[in-house]
């Protein structure tokens, strides 16, 4: 469609029958770094219209199976379905937010520019950023409060409007899957509600959202799934039933104290 | 003086200007993703490409030893993965050693073979021979409608002018996957980008530029063109689009100021003869940047958040 071999077209990966339409389905995924591996033969479903956690430790292979599922590190074995089909072909219904640190905030570009680049597969190789798509940006960083900002140089903003940032250029994908690396990581109190308050917004839309998390604390507030691994699946459900003592001790092993557990009120629904 | 003056010095300063902003373009891009040192690496391993090419065809200045330069390129290319892999090191020093002793090669074979005959040794290597691409056939400004005259013009002229047109088309009609992929490498994947072939493709264009100059200009106008005009503009702005704008504007500005400056610099300091051409568009190319350095509006890095 756009022509050119710097867009991957859409391929047919043969996919087994039986994965269903999830938003995303995971089997059997291994990825290494090296010799070790990071992710081993992990499974995972994440149901329609959820906002599902991905906890476990440092080196857990959080961000990897993120980045695996993606296509943005080589997987060694296993099966990734996203809405029945194969990354490829679902492409348009995924947006990602990757970790702040993971790009250079020098780079020279407004806020702005970074919030088009969410449109880039509309506007493909040459087809000019007209009025409605700056619109359609400004209006992405609205809904993160950023918009005030839009002409500012992004070097010049803190870590936490960084981080709307990203989001706002998810938003401008469009997508129906939002799978998310720390979104919380290093920022503010205020603009983790926002942040917060964009993706419940998302959910409430019927959209689904994926969160790679690292505070046990909230686990309970933001999401109602949780995917707990340590390079291998430990445990995946509902909140309710899942996120458990016993299930936080073998994803963590004897780093948690049992105090430390006690003070997350594992276990406790709560409802908004 | 208008005769003089378009059989002397135009085709020299425009093919300096050419080499300079067909470098400069790809350089941009090469260091934002801190990888600048690579036109300093294709520089050196194309020498003994060249060598090789002119070895077996017998002449200067022909497709021959652009097609040497190429192949050295791609040897290059497989050396440095294989150091990398086999010796299990990063591959800044893969890079290093594979250059480096590619380069040595290009020398040795440089003084082993009889290339006394032609203009071609370390000394062309390094400085090329801008002065001698003189418009013989120029009778004055009416040459440029002359086709007779046109004919005579320096091959190396329209080589790098095809360069140079070949490296704008790039840039413009890739800009957006190169500058998405160059700031957030990932997020270009998930859009479906090939990032990879965008990042090769990279590395070609600023081979063929490198080769295509360094026939003209020499390596030393190579390396320094890659850095320092685009260090220099990012110095100026905080937007990509008028960084490549200055530092096409840099890079014309160092070809013009430096071919003027080598001819006549040392006269009015009251010496006699000239100084190399391409080693004085490289020292103003540096100069540009030590005064953006010290004095442009956008010298501060922002540094880690603060609250990071």
């Amino acid at each position: 469609m756009l022509g050119l071999p710097f867009f991957k077209g859409v391929r047919a990966e043969t996919l087994p029958s039986d994965l269903g339409d999830h938003p995303l389905v995971v089997r059997g995924l291994t990825v290494s770094y090296g010799e070790k591996p990071v992710v081993f033969s992990l499974d995972m479903t994440v149901q329609d219209g959820s906002m599902t956690a991905i906890i476990g430790p440092n080196g857990a292979g959080k961000s990897t199976l993120l980045k695996a599922v993606l296509g943005i590190v080589p997987r060694l074995s296993g099966v990734v379905a996203v809405y029945g089909r194969s990354l490829q072909a679902s492409r348009r219904r995924v947006a990602y937010v990757p970790q702040r640190a993971s790009v250079d905030w020098d780079f020279p570009t407004r806020v702005l520019d970074v919030v088009l680049m969410g449109l880039a597969r509309d506007l493909g190789l040459l087809r000019p950023v007209r009025d409605r798509h700056r619109q359609r940006a400004l209006d992405c960083l609205d809904r993160v409060g950023m918009r005030d900002f839009a002409d500012r140089q992004i070097g010049q903003l803190s870590g936490g409007q960084q981080q709307r940032v990203f989001l706002a250029r998810a938003l401008a994908q469009d997508a129906d899957l939002y799978l998310l690396d720390e979104p919380f990581a290093g920022v503010d109190a205020a603009t983790e509600r926002a942040i917060i308050r964009v993706l419940k917004g998302l959910n409430a839309d019927g959209r689904t959202v994926v969160a790679v998390h690292h505070d046990l604390s909230t686990v309970g507030d933001y999401f109602d799934h949780v995917l707990m691994i340590n390079v291998r699946r430990v445990a995946e459900g509902p909140v309710a039933t899942a996120f458990t003592e016993a299930n936080l001790q073998t994803t963590y092993g004897g780093r948690l104290e049992t105090g430390h557990v006690d003070q997350l009120n594992v276990g406790k629904i709560h409802v908004d | 003086m208008g005769g003089e003056f378009v059989m002397l010095s135009l085709t020299p300063i425009l093919i300096g200007v050419l080499a300079a902003v067909a470098c400069a373009l790809p350089g941009n891009f090469l260091v934002l993703r801190r990888q600048a040192l690579i036109g300093d690496a294709i520089s050196h391993v194309v020498l003994p490409g060249i060598v090789v090419g002119f070895l077996l065809s017998g002449t200067v200045n022909s497709w021959a030893m652009m097609a040497g330069a190429a192949g050295a390129a791609v040897v290059a290319v497989a050396l440095i993965e294989l150091i990398r892999r086999l010796g299990g090191i990063e591959p800044g020093a893969a890079m290093g050693v594979a250059f480096t002793s590619m380069f040595a090669f290009g020398v040795l074979l440089l003084e082993q073979s009889d290339t006394s005959s032609v203009h071609l040794d370390v000394q062309h290597a390094l400085y090329g021979n801008l002065e001698s691409l003189i418009w013989v056939e120029a009778r004055g400004w009416g040459s440029l409608l002359d086709p007779v005259a046109l004919a005579g013009l320096p091959p190396e002229l329209p080589r790098i002018a095809v360069v140079a047109i070949l490296m704008l088309a790039f840039t413009v009609i890739f800009w957006r996957p190169l500058k998405i992929s160059t700031f957030d490498e990932g997020f270009a994947r998930v859009l479906g980008m090939r990032t990879n072939l965008i990042g090769f493709g990279l590395v070609i264009m600023a081979a063929i530029a490198a080769v295509a100059a360094f026939d003209a200009v020499g390596s030393i106008i190579v390396i320094a063109m890659f850095i320092c005009p685009p260090a220099a503009a990012r110095l100026m702005t905080n937007r990509l689009e008028h960084q490549v704008l200055w530092s096409i504007a840099f890079a014309v500005f160092s070809a013009v100021v430096g071919y003027v400056l080598a001819g006549y610099g040392p006269l009015w300091l009251g010496a006699e003869d000239a100084v190399s051409a391409a080693g004085m568009i490289a020292t103003v190319s540096g100069l540009v940047l030590g005064i953006a350095a010290l004095y442009a509006p956008h010298r501060q890095r922002s540094g880690a958040p603060a609250d990071a």
